[in-house]
C-alpha cells in the first residue's frame, strides 16, 4: 500500500464485508505528541477471541477465495515501522474497532494520500452502508456524515455523480487532488521530477 | 476545507429529481471493480476514479458502478467485471487508467468488448 488512505479503504472493506451498517473513521493528528492516529469503528458482526488473536496473522482469513488475508497485517506493519502499533478490539455482535498509531514525523510514516478518493470509493461500493468521517489532518478540520446527506437527499441515491462530486469538494476544499499532508506534496514533486 | 452545504444538496436534488431512476436492477451496464487488499494495492481506486469521471462527464443515468472483494486472481489485479444487461459478463484484468478509459468508450458506450484486455468471457461471477 502506497499511502494511509489506501490502508483505510482496505480495512473499511473488511467492516462492510462483516455486515456493518455504520462505519466511523477518524484521523487525529497530534503534533504536540508527534502522533497520528487512525481509528475505524464498525457495527459489523465482530470477531470471536480466536479470530481476534489471529487478526494480525497473514495466514488467518475468513475468505474462501484465497488462503491469506493481508489487510490488518499490512496496516500493523505500517504502524510498527514508525514505532507505533495497531490495536484491534472486537467481540461477536459488538462490532470491531481498530486503532493504528503512528509517530507522525517518522521517516517511514506513509503519507496520508487521497482521503477524498477513499471515501468516494467506499460510498460507491457500499451504497447501503453509512459512513462517518472526521479528520484534523494537516491542521484542517473536516467531517462527513452520510446519514445527514441521505436525510437531505430523500429518494435521490447518494451515489448520484453530482452528489459524489460535492462530497469530494467538501473533503478537498474544491481543489482537484488537493492534499491534506505535506508528505503527499513532497512525494508528488518527486514523481514529477522523476 | 469547505463543509458540505445543505443548499448544494437541495440544488442537486432539484436538478436530478425525476431523471434518476437508478436503483439496482434498473441499469444497462453494471461495472464492478474488485477491491480486495490485492486490488487496492494494485491501483483499483484509480480505476474506480476513472469510471466515475466518465459517468459524470457523460451524464450517464444507466450505468452503475460498484465494488466487490478479491476474486482470487490477485496477480491479475486491478480487475473489473462489466455486465451488460442480457449479455455475458466480461472480466477485465491488469487495468490502468488508459485501458479503463478505452473499455468505457468501446464496451460501455458502444457495446464492443475489448477482447485483448479481457480475462475470459461468459463464465464470470462478480463474487
Amino acid at each position: 500500500m502506497e499511502d494511509l488512505s489506501l490502508h483505510i479503504l482496505d480495512i473499511v472493506e473488511n467492516s462492510t464485508a462483516a455486515g456493518a451498517s455504520l462505519v466511523e473513521i477518524g484521523i487525529t493528528e497530534n503534533p504536540r505528541e508527534d502522533l497520528l492516529v487512525i481509528s475505524i469503528k464498525d457495527n459489523g458482526r465482530g470477531m470471536d477471541p480466536q479470530m481476534l488473536a489471529g487478526a494480525r496473522d497473514p495466514f488467518v482469513t475468513t475468505r474462501t477465495t484465497r488462503r491469506v488475508g493481508l489487510g490488518l497485517p499490512l496496516l500493523d506493519q505500517a504502524a510498527r515501522e514508525t514505532g507505533g502499533r495497531l490495536e484491534v478490539d472486537s467481540a461477536p455482535g459488538r462490532g470491531t474497532s481498530i486503532t493504528a498509531t503512528f509517530q507522525g514525523s517518522h521517516i517511514d510514516r506513509k503519507p496520508l494520500g487521497d482521503l477524498a478518493a477513499t471515501m468516494i470509493s467506499l460510498i460507491l461500493g457500499n451504497p447501503e452502508v453509512d459512513f462517518v468521517f472526521e479528520s484534523n489532518a494537516g491542521g484542517v478540520q473536516c467531517s462527513l456524515d452520510t446519514r445527514e446527506i441521505r436525510k437531505e437527499l430523500g429518494e435521490i441515491p447518494i451515489t448520484t455523480p453530482a452528489v459524489l462530486a460535492l462530497i469530494r469538494k467538501s473533503l478537498t476544499g474544491g481543489e482537484e487532488g488537493a492534499h491534506t499532508d505535506a508528505r503527499d506534496e513532497g512525494r508528488n514533486d518527486g514523481q514529477a521530477q522523476g | 476545507m469547505a463543509k458540505l452545504k445543505v443548499e448544494d444538496l437541495k440544488r442537486i436534488k432539484q436538478s436530478v429529481q425525476g431523471t434518476v431512476n437508478l436503483r439496482d436492477g434498473n441499469y444497462r451496464v453494471k461495472v464492478t471493480v474488485h477491491m480486495g487488499t490485492c486490488g487496492i494495492a494494485a491501483g483499483a481506486r484509480e480505476i474506480m476514479n476513472v469510471l466515475l469521471k466518465e459517468v459524470e462527464r457523460r451524464g450517464l443515468q444507466d450505468v452503475i458502478l460498484t465494488s466487490s472483494g478479491c476474486a482470487g486472481l490477485c496477480s491479475h489485479e486491478p480487475m473489473m467485471t462489466l455486465e451488460t444487461r442480457g449479455e455475458a459478463p466480461v472480466k477485465y484484468v491488469k487495468l490502468d487508467a488508459e485501458k479503463t478509459a478505452r473499455i468505457f468508450e468501446d464496451h460501455v458506450m458502444h457495446g464492443n468488448p475489448v477482447v485483448e484486455y479481457a480475462l475470459s468471457m461468459g463464465s464470470e461471477t462478480t463474487y
